[in-house]
């Protein structure tokens, strides 16, 4: 069928080069366009904004752990949640998924680097301008002739209190342009991506070959023009309300609030699942892995990842039962939001299905994606409950939805990334992470969780609602909370594990070779770290594992595709 | 484990030659998916806006039909349609002129849409400020023109390099990408045309 020989030895010298100046080392990363250098940059910030919302986060704990607390004051508190929803989800959530996509859609398709590398640096840019110029306005928004420091109307910034006489000062602007800019460099690098995967693929990686990984990106970088797009002309209305008085969300001129939160959601919902989709990609790739079995169900995993990126954007309004919108509107969102399961449902079964029956490894990055599997069905449990119009009524902005949300992002996205650092960690580095840390890690990180989301729940049912400052005891709300704030300590502990195995194994870790894991995707065919060129001969692919036919070339998977 | 992964099978028999798409082509049709869904969130605020203004003036009393831009405008399409098909087959001088009747058709577009605000401004006093047909009519039809001179410049620039005789065969499928753009410039006007000029009147 195919004949293999040994390439010529890849020149691992440039890639763990020694000694040169720092100014250099600094110079080349400033000025990189490398497709994986890039990516661990937006990794890297990523990380050091999920510190700084994971921080804000804690200090929302703190004021809410006991009654009349008054810990923070009631601006500031504002101004932590705002701050800790718009960091998490676009300064965490957007560039550490696109340097996973960035670092990793290249190397899995055999390509050198992504279709167009400089507008890959410069979305990069772009975006971390957008993150400072978010934080700058703790200084710059109170600035010289106005009130107000960092922005405080909420991560979702209903109309009319982002209105010019609502909210005076700079504070919004920061806010409205920080997301403006990000959505640039989103839409940049999602263009990037489609690119990538449609034209620079390897001789044989056709689309039925492709690693799940890819697919998966190919749909999020999809969705993310038709998501952020309308977010990014929402902002530049509500830029030119702000500056030169048109009236677009100005009630006071016949404008509408509700038109916001449609233009909203259209964004914020499709957005889930723009940040659902790259941590499904990392199970997808990780659970065949260690349950040393092919991923079950290949084209229903592809059909049903495709089907959700539809779904997706007929849901929107499920954010808005509570807006009064007439039966006939809510009925359809209610359908949409209940249909949306199905293919995710699709895709929990093909996940057990490949676990099922399989040599089970539970490594690290395994146990985490086994906390995903429960996590992620009982968010999503919860989400078909407040997808019932007459139960959203109930529990709309209380702490039920805010249980609910985080169950989603923390519970299945986070927990799936920190399995995906586990696991291509080698690759990057060269160096495994310790699995004693690692391991301390994910049961702290996991114990935690349980502790501040399931309880979260309870105060939501009993009527606390989200976003208040500080509430009265004898509601029944206070036991609650208090055993939320101990969960986030226990998260932050596990938090603190996994950001020092990742220092210390950086230096001490065990090598790691080129394939650590026994794997099956490409990026295991070169040196760990990869050179700049990823591959020194451009490889050639039969079937959906290429490395499983290197290794098994007597029972080649290219025999049964 | 296997240590020496990096020996990567190749095909000896190759089935069939390996072509994919041109990026520029793939990388283009993505920012116009992108572009489009921006466009169409300032259309449907332009049409939930419709006779919502709590004050005058109206569209009907003040916006005239710009069919004479319009004409403009997508016979640029058809120009820069020329010019591509001139480039491809080595046509160079018939490729500036083309692009250079383009630059001008899209030019005069873009005078006819600064006469009708300097109009609207000046004499019936509408601004972004006035009502809500103000703030929609100048946001899209703004955001529109933005594309035009945005297209114009880029297009402006290949006429440059055109005059100094540095465009040749091998750069069809650049500007192929950059008609993709202006072709759907033009097209957003027909929306635009259709939801500003004739729905909203």
């Amino acid at each position: 069928m195919s004949t293999t020989h040994a390439v010529e030895g890849i020149d691992e010298t440039l890639a763990t080069q020694q000694g040169r100046p720092p100014m250099n080392v600094v110079y080349e990363w400033l000025t990189t366009v490398d497709h994986k250098k890039i990516g661990l940059m937006y990794i890297a910030y990523a990380l050091v904004f999920l510190l700084i919302g994971g921080v804000e986060a804690m200090l929302i704990r703190i004021q809410l752990a006991i009654p009349n607390n008054h810990f923070v004051s009631p601006q500031v508190f504002n101004q932590l949640f705002t701050m800790h929803g718009t960091t998490m989800v676009f300064f965490v959530g957007m560039p550490v998924l696109f340097g996973f996509g960035n670092y990793l859609v290249p190397l899995m398709i055999g390509a050198r680097d992504m279709a167009f590398p400089r507008l890959n640096a410069f979305s990069f840019w772009v975006s971390a301008f957008a993150g400072l110029l978010l934080y700058f306005s703790y200084v710059g928004a109170s600035g010289l002739y106005a009130a107000g420091s960092a922005p405080d109307v909420g991560w979702f910034a209903y109309a009319p209190l982002t209105a010019k006489v609502f909210s005076p000062g700079h504070s919004t602007d920061y806010w409205t342009l920080a997301v403006f800019l990000s959505g640039i460099g989103s839409i940049g690098t999602a263009l990037n991506i489609v690119t990538t995967i449609v034209c620079m693929r390897c001789r044989g990686m056709k689309m039925s070959r492709m690693p799940l990984l890819v697919w998966l990106y190919l749909v999020m970088a999809s969705l993310v023009f038709v998501t952020v797009s309308p977010l990014t002309a929402a902002q530049i209305m509500l830029t030119l309300d702000r500056y030169i008085g048109s009236h677009f969300f100005d009630t006071q001129a016949g404008g509408s609030a509700v038109l916001w939160m449609h233009f909203f959601w259209i964004f914020g919902h499709p957005e889930v699942y723009v940040l659902v989709l790259p941590a499904f990609a990392f199970v997808n790739e990780i659970v065949p892995v260690f349950s040393r079995k092919a991923i079950f169900g290949y084209p229903a995993m592809v059909a049903a990842s495709v089907g959700i990126g539809f779904i997706s954007l007929s849901v929107w309004a499920h954010h808005m039962f509570t807006v009064g919108m007439g039966a006939a509107a809510n009925t359809f969102f209610v359908f949409s939001t209940m249909v949306i399961s199905v293919p995710t449902g699709i895709k929990i079964f093909n996940w057990l299905a490949t676990i099922w029956g399989g040599k089970v490894i539970f490594a690290t990055p395994m146990l985490f994606c086994v906390a995903f599997l429960f996590q992620f069905l009982v968010a999503g449990l919860t989400g078909i409950m407040l997808s019932a119009a007459p139960f959203d009524w109930q529990l709309g902005n209380s702490y039920f939805v805010v249980a609910h949300f985080h169950y989603v992002l923390v519970g299945a996205i986070v927990t799936a990334l920190f399995g995906a650092l586990y696991y291509w960690y080698p690759k990057i580095t060269g160096r495994v992470m310790s699995e004693t840390l690692g391991k301390w890690h994910f049961w702290l990180f996991v114990i935690g969780f349980h502790l501040t989301f399931d309880f979260m729940h309870v105060p939501g049912m009993l009527g606390m609602p989200r976003r208040i400052y500080t509430y009265e005891a004898g509601r029944g709300w206070e036991g609650w909370n208090l055993i939320v704030g101990v969960g986030a300590v226990f998260q932050a502990a596990g938090i603190l594990c996994f950001v020092y195995n990742l220092i210390e194994s950086y230096f001490k870790g065990k090598e790691a070779g080129h394939d650590p894991w026994d794997a099956w995707t490409l990026e295991w065919s070169t040196t760990s770290p990869p050179p700049d060129y990823n591959f020194a001969v451009l490889p050639t692919v039969n079937s959906r594992r290429p490395l499983w036919d290197l290794k098994h070339p007597e029972d080649p998977d290219s025999d049964y595709e | 484990m296997m240590r020496d992964a990096a020996a990567i099978p190749i095909e000896s028999t190759l089935e069939t030659p390996w072509t994919l798409p041109y990026r520029g082509t793939v990388g283009m049709a993505c920012l116009i998916v992108a572009e489009s869904a921006i466009f169409i969130i300032f259309v449907v605020a332009y049409i939930f806006y419709i006779g919502k203004s709590l004050s005058g003036p109206t569209p009907a009393q003040v916006l005239e039909l710009p069919i004479f831009g319009t004409v403009c405008l997508l016979s640029s399409s058809i120009t820069v349609h020329f010019a591509v098909a001139a480039v491809r087959k080595g046509m160079l001088s018939a490729c500036t002129g083309w692009l250079a009747g383009t630059v001008l058709l899209g030019s005069i577009f873009l005078a006819t849409t600064a006469r009708e605000w300097y109009h609207l401004i000046h004499d019936e006093g509408l601004t972004i400020q006035t009502n809500l047909f103000g703030t929609t009519y100048y946001s899209l039809v703004g955001l529109h023109a933005t594309h035009v001179v945005v297209g114009l410049l880029m297009l402006a620039l290949v006429l440059a390099f055109s005059l100094f005789g540095l465009v040749n065969e091998t750069h069809s499928e650049k500007l192929e990408t950059l008609s993709l753009y202006w072709h759907f410039v033009d097209a957003v006007w027909v929306v635009v045309f259709t939801v500003v000029y004739v729905l909203g009147r």
